[in-house]
């Protein structure tokens, strides 16, 4: 055997169980999600190959017009919150106070929370009449809080308020970021006399740049995905007026509930593709404004 | 790629604003970060707070209970067979979240997993860290690519191969899957391998020993800090993954706490608040208890994914 081959076996061999896992468990079903998109499958007959027809039956789906503006608008409201909270929190830890190791402790340990304990939780708090957010409101003289929950026009800002509880992770990835910008970056500003302002938006900011864009991506990838939270929370599952049905509860549904294996199949794979299509472009966006420094 | 190293928390940093040594500046800084940490705490003490208050206190939104109880608990802990009745006299169904079963079933599904993961993971690491072949590059950009691809578009298919294998209805699906490793640990351990130097392996090498040697008895014992975070996140990820579960089981024997608590939160007919709480605050601090132990590992596995991204 020559040299080159005995490589070949031995990185193949090596790295066998991360590319079976990846044939059976993630290029297997892609493949096979892709081939049921264009069947009618409700699991208790064969396949039936239908074409174009399931995606034919999404654009016309008020269900899935509304789900998708939903899971829009939540990716909308948490995603710009949760950076601007994240960032700002990491930029006060990253200072030289006294109980700092504290500080960075309580906000992150809610992200170790289960989600389902977390969505538990909330509707307890944020109950209307029981619950500990309006008697605080109430406490504090909002004569009329709101239901939260119950109410088609609070509930997804109820759902980012409780997503942003969990602002630790991307925090701690923000504050070793900025552990990361050399010190003399922020001595050269303040001589060339940039203000405060100055110093976060051409020091702080572009040097995070890199760690903005990864967050922003995972964010994305997340955002798309939000299900365990609005699932627990909202016991008749689309919410109030379907204010929370979001995009795969729907396809959950579609699959385990309806059992349309083949809709769900074509909504899976609008979702990889959206969710490629919205990485690709957070990529493009930000070429010119990701700076790298070299280490 | 450097690695960064553990940061001490009293450094020199933190210059921003220019005015973070004025008097002003800092007391800034500490209200804004204790009413944070406070706001951030208090659902957490009102789960405990809640859980240990009998029937009559609920509905107050008090901290602390007048009489504490641990009526809620001594619920969760009687297994189905036992009818209990309440205080009028009625009947009451079996909770579907008796602790013990579910915490059981949620530790051995945890174990069989974390094991597989770290094991799989660190192997197909070092594949791709050490060994030069042909293809490589590419298998490896594959690997990291799939980290985008969202689980509800695998869902279905693997539901029903599962389903062929006869594994619905049981946890294998829950922690078969572990033992192919995942691209975003290969990954993290890929970036441990390469920090590594080579001369210590090549001496192994040089001596005889052959590449499962050098594996087992230099890379994995020098990767320990690596695959501590592994672990670690993999069994925050099992403890609280609800959709596997929600899939793949089907009998209330095999359940995990996290389904068994949705499922205590979703029945027909109210579960009382301290109830939920208490199982709330059951599945907490087993992860709480981990989190205090290995809170330097916790937070710096999760600050490291995003630098190496």
């Amino acid at each position: 055997m020559t040299r080159a081959r005995r490589d070949l076996v031995a990185g193949l061999l090596w790295t066998a169980p991360w590319w079976l896992g990846f044939l059976l468990l993630t290029a297997g079903p892609l493949a096979a999600t892709l081939y049921l998109s264009f069947c009618d499958y409700s699991l208790l007959q064969p396949p039936v190959f239908t074409g174009l027809e399931n995606y034919r039956q999404l654009a016309v789906d008020p269900t899935f017009r509304k789900v998708l503006v939903n899971t829009v608008v939540y990716a909308a409201l948490w995603i710009p919150t949760m950076t601007v909270l994240a960032i700002g929190l990491a930029i006060l830890l990253n200072r030289p106070i006294r109980g700092q190791a504290f500080f960075r402790a309580a906000i992150f340990v809610p992200t170790i929370v289960p989600l389902v304990a977390a969505g538990v939780v909330w509707m307890w708090l944020l109950a209307p009449e029981s619950g500990l957010v309006n008697e605080l409101l109430r406490r504090v003289g909002v004569a009329s809080p709101p239901l939260w929950l119950e109410s088609p026009r609070w509930a997804m800002i109820a759902l980012v308020m409780v997503s942003l509880w969990f602002v630790g992770t991307p925090m701690v990835i923000y504050l070793a970021g900025l552990q990361e910008i050399p010190l003399t970056l922020y001595e050269a500003a303040r001589l060339d006399g940039a203000s405060s302002w100055g110093q976060l938006r051409h020091v702080t900011l572009p040097g995070l740049s890199p760690i903005i864009l990864f967050n922003l991506v995972v964010a994305i990838i997340n955002a798309w995905q939000v299900f365990a939270l609005p699932y627990v929370m909202w016991r008749t599952r689309p919410g109030p007026d379907r204010a929370t049905f979001f995009y795969t509860t729907y396809l959950f549904e579609n699959a385990f509930t309806n059992l349309k294996m083949g809709y769900a199949s074509a909504m899976g794979w609008v979702q990889l593709l959206i969710i490629l299509g919205l990485t690709g472009l957070t990529f493009w966006i930000s070429r010119r404004s990701v700076h790298y420094v070299s280490q | 790629m450097t690695r960064s190293t553990p940061h001490s928390t009293a450094d020199t940093r933190g210059h921003f604003f220019g005015r973070t040594r004025t008097p002003t500046g800092q007391f800034f800084t500490y209200v804004t970060l204790a009413l944070v940490a406070l706001l951030w705490l208090l659902p957490l003490a009102w789960m405990l707070g809640v859980s240990l208050k009998p029937a009559e206190e609920i509905s107050s939104a008090a901290l602390l209970p007048q009489h504490p109880t641990l009526h809620a608990y001594e619920r969760l802990m009687a297994p189905a067979s036992q009818t209990t009745i309440d205080a009028t006299g009625r009947p009451v169904e079996p909770t579907p979240f008796y602790f013990p079963l579910l915490a059981r079933n949620t530790l051995i599904v945890a174990l069989l997993s974390v094991g597989g993961m770290v094991l799989s993971s660190s192997i197909a690491a070092y594949g791709f860290a050490r060994i030069r072949f042909p293809g490589r590059d590419i298998l490896f950009a594959i690997c990291l690519a799939t980290m985008m691809i969202p689980f509800p578009v695998l869902m279905v298919p693997q539901y029903l191969l599962f389903k062929q294998l006869g594994w619905i209805g049981t946890t294998i699906p829950l922690w078969g899957p572990a033992w192919f490793g995942s691209a975003f640990n290969v990954f993290l351990l890929r970036q441990f391998f390469v920090g590594i130097p080579y001369e210590l392996e090549e001496a192994a090498l040089l001596d005889g020993c052959s590449r499962w040697g050098v594996f087992w008895r230099i890379m994995l014992p020098l990767a320990r800090p690596a695959l501590t975070v592994v672990a670690l996140l993999h069994v925050l990820y099992v403890w609280n993954d609800l959709v596997g579960p929600l899939i793949f089981l089907s009998r209330p024997e095999t359940y995990t706490l996290a389904l068994g608590l949705q499922f205590l939160q979703s029945r027909s007919g109210d579960t009382p608040w301290n109830e939920l709480m208490a199982a709330a605050t059951l599945i907490v601090v087993p992860v709480l208890i981990l989190f205090l132990f290995a809170q330097r590992a916790f937070i710096r596995g999760v600050a490291t994914s995003g630098l190496k991204g």
